[in-house]
């Protein structure tokens, strides 16, 4: 503990110094490779890939990470378009019938007048989801095209996405909210559509896609060339 | 790929690295490599739903159609439904206006199994609330909003633009029952939705009324509910049940009066002749519309002759709808008044036209004429030749209405009729009371010409003659008194004889002064008698004259007779 924290300034160093990148070893390139379970440091084998200690198992960096990610991705796209074009909830009152999709939501917010809402609304349930994929494809391919570009930027905009992620999920709470809370039969009741299946479905998957992201991945790269 | 990379990336670090070779090597672990490529099926499932989600989508929405309607009250975009039978078949989509700004189209996004509804025969109206003669209805969308509803078509041909009803349809095609047709002369009180009748008991409802295409009436299509149409049947009349009906005849005064309902908003009524229905009416079979139930069950007039009149008097008390009438039976009717100026005589003829209507004459004349095959003209060339003639004549003394009557006068002047001219004028022949009066004036006339003046003065003469007669008498008595009394004694006697025979003459000629003046007025050819008799009074009296002035001359040939006369 006391190693690290003498470490302290030097990686602050790192952070402001880009040509120091290379002077500081990783993990990998010393040979050794740390369980997540019980953080033990063992030696780098290819075939013995097992904590002797917990019995987790090893990982240098995260396991098919590339791969993976893509497939999160690519169904986390498939899964958006219905997300936006089928109905999230079914209004059904005593003489009507109403379905909402999210944009029709955002709309009836902004139309009424609830600005506010709608914009939150606008961010959480569509900008944010899109940016986030499109973020992870982003990251995905720089990192994949052995590009070193921003390296340190790209890693920022990786904090924030798994940070902004879950917040996706507002929509999905609020229509489990209603469905729970109208259920007057007879008068008045909501039912989840289709689209809300699919959102959630989005939002699981983008969470899933950035938690396969390694960014390890592109830091090695800029260390081996 | 990248994994190998790695892998080298790491015997390669370890080979550089220092501390590593004093760690332990980790525990043995088996490699799954199948696990990378199983993540692959999370997009394919993905990929598979949003497929199939979409399919779902894209197989619910079925054909667009475009209604047009003149007015978009009550309906959004996105939200209005299109029903049938209260079953969302589906949504307006969005609503434009036509090209010419005259209506809008709305544009229906049907549902898959909604493609019927595209029948060319489709029809579809706004459903809103609305108070009719059959009741309230919509009241529902007072608060979910209008929804447009349809009436599936049965065509064959499918079509994708539809003009909308503006007013809810009365009949749709899923009601059972039928639909006839009925002619009136005008609608009275009804409108669409107004109810129709079967002994009160509301068996069906108006559903369209048009005017006829020349104007002259008013169809109405009237529709039966399914278990009542057998009581339509060929015998079947139909009238307007105006609410209250009220007669007044010779039984006494009579109210009668329809539900509150049709009171105030009217309705149909219906029954057969004699209720006896007939065979069945088959669907859109024309009826009559009759004013009232006496109407309605009276004979059919059938189809009527118009003929003119003449009159050369006075028409007063003629009015347009006064009955002609046969014998006491209305066979007819006055359609119009007029007056016309005759320029070859110089007379002014009051022409009347009236309506008759054969079929009232009874079957066996119509029969009858109809075997000889005789045209309408013909038969009433005819008639006419048979003494047929139209007279005035007073209905009511009170009031002085008049009517016309019909009838053959034998006597009647014949009026002969060239063989193939049209007729189209029934001689007139003036009235009895106009005959009594034309007696009365033929009587004046002659009066008038009898000489009353002339018979006045010739009486007068004669008196006077008389007169002076008398007097010569007088005279001649008086001096046969002073001069030959006593000698003539006797022959005064017999001179007393004649005057008394004279006299009795004078009486008698006084009788007859008395008879002719009472008989003066009767006729001249008494005058003539009395005029002779005065004659022969003056003659009488001359040859008295004659006796006197020879026993003047010759006393006495009283005593001694008379001599033969002397010769001078």
């Amino acid at each position: 503990m006391k190693v690290m924290r003498t470490d302290h300034p030097q990686t602050h160093d790192v952070y402001n110094r880009r040509d120091s990148v290379t002077h500081v070893q990783t993990a990998k390139s010393l040979g050794v490779v740390t369980c997540h379970a019980c953080g033990k440091i063992w030696r780098i084998n290819e075939r013995e890939n097992k904590c002797a200690h917990c019995h987790a198992d090893l990982h240098i960096r995260k396991p098919n990470s590339y791969q993976r990610c893509w497939a999160y991705l690519i169904a986390a796209w498939l899964m958006y378009i219905p997300a936006n074009l089928l109905p999230i909830m079914v209004t059904s009152t005593l003489f009507d019938e109403e379905k909402s999709t999210i944009l029709s939501g955002i709309i009836y917010f902004w139309v009424s007048g609830e600005w506010s809402l709608a914009i939150i609304v606008f961010i959480a349930s569509f900008l944010v989801p899109l940016l986030k994929m499109l973020s992870l494809m982003f990251l995905l391919i720089t990192s994949q095209y052995d590009c070193t570009w921003g390296l340190r930027q790209r890693t920022h905009l990786y904090k924030v996405l798994e940070f902004i992620g879950r917040w996706s999920m507002l929509d999905v709470f609020v229509v489990a909210l209603l469905v729970g809370l109208v259920q007057i039969p007879g008068y008045a009741s909501i039912v989840p559509g289709a689209g809300i299946i699919a959102f959630s479905a989005v939002v699981v998957l983008t969470m899933l896609a950035s938690m396969s992201f390694d960014p390890r991945l592109a830091w090695d790269i800029a260390e081996n060339k | 790929m990248t994994e190998s990379n790695d892998n080298n990336n790491s015997n390669t670090a370890i080979n550089d690295g220092q501390s590593s070779a004093q760690l332990p090597p980790p525990a043995r672990g088996y490699k799954r490599n199948w696990l990378p490529s199983l993540v692959w099926v999370i997009p394919l499932v993905a990929a598979l739903v949003g497929l199939v989600l979409i399919i779902n989508v894209l197989n619910k929405r079925g054909p667009e159609i475009f209604i047009s309607f003149k007015t978009a009250e009550g309906l959004t975009a996105g939200k209005t439904k299109l029903k049938y039978k209260d079953v969302d078949i589906g949504e307006v989509e969005n609503i434009k206006l036509s090209k010419d700004r005259s209506n809008v189209i709305v544009k229906v996004q049907l549902n898959k199994d909604a493609k019927f509804f595209t029948a060319k025969d489709t029809r579809f109206w706004v459903v809103k609330p609305r108070l009719d003669p059959s009741g309230i209805s919509g009241l529902s969308t007072l608060f979910s909003g209008a929804y447009i509803a349809a009436d599936a078509g049965e065509s064959k041909e499918y079509v994708r633009e539809f003009v909308g009803l503006e007013t809810q349809p009365i009949v749709t095609r899923d009601d059972n029952g039928k639909q006839f047709i009925l002619r009136a002369k005008d609608i009275g009180s009804l409108d669409i939705g107004s109810p129709v009748f079967y002994r009160r008991l509301k068996v069906g409802r108006v559903a369209a009324y048009n005017l006829d295409e020349d104007g002259r009436g008013v169809n109405l299509r009237i529709f039966i509910e399914q278990p009542y149409t057998k009581f339509v049947g060929v015998n079947t009349r139909f009238w307007h049940t105006n609410g209250i009906d009220v007669e007044f005849d010779a039984s006494g005064f009579k109210l009668n009066t329809q539900s509150l309902a049709t009171l105030a908003l009217g309705g149909l009524s219906f029954l057969s002749l004699d209720d006896e229905p007939g065979p069945i009416a088959k669907e859109n079979t024309t009826f009559l519309l009759a004013e009232d139930e006496s109407t309605a069950f009276k004979e059919s007039d059938g189809h009527s002759d118009t003929a003119i009149l003449k009159f050369n008097h006075s028409i007063r008390g003629l009015k347009p709808g006064a009955p002609v009438d046969f014998r006491g039976v209305v066979i007819g009717e006055v359609k119009s008044l007029g007056i016309e100026y005759d320029k070859k005589t110089h007379q002014f003829h009051m022409p009347v036209a009236i309506l008759v209507y054969p079929e009232r004459l009874g079957r066996t004349f119509n029969e009858e004429n109809g075997a000889k095959a005789k045209t309408q003209n013909q038969r009433l060339k005819v008639m006419i030749e048979d003494g047929l003639r139209a007279q005035l004549r007073t209905g009511n003394i009170l009031t002085g209405q008049k009517y016309i009557a019909l009838d053959f006068f034998p006597k009647a002047p014949k009026i002969k009729l060239a063989a193939n001219s049209v007729v189209n004028e029934i001689p007139t022949i003036s009235g009895s009371f106009d005959e009594l009066q034309g007696h009365l004036e033929t009587i004046a006339e002659k009066l008038s010409t009898v000489p009353f003046d002339e018979i006045g003065q010739e009486m007068q003469t004669t008196l006077k003659t008389m007169h002076k007669t008398l007097a010569d008498a007088d005279q001649l008595a008086n001096s046969l008194n002073n001069d030959v009394v006593p000698e003539i004694k006797n022959a005064m006697i017999d001179v007393q004889k004649t005057l008394d025979n004279a006299d009795r003459t004078l009486v008698s000629a006084n009788k007859a002064f008395s008879n002719a003046e009472n008989t003066l007025s009767e006729d001249s050819l008494i005058q003539q008698d009395i005029r002779k008799t005065l004659q022969a009074l003056s003659r009488a009296a001359a040859s008295l004259k004659v006796l006197t002035d020879y026993l003047e001359q010759h006393p006495e040939s009283i005593l001694r007779g008379k001599q033969a006369d002397e010769l001078p």
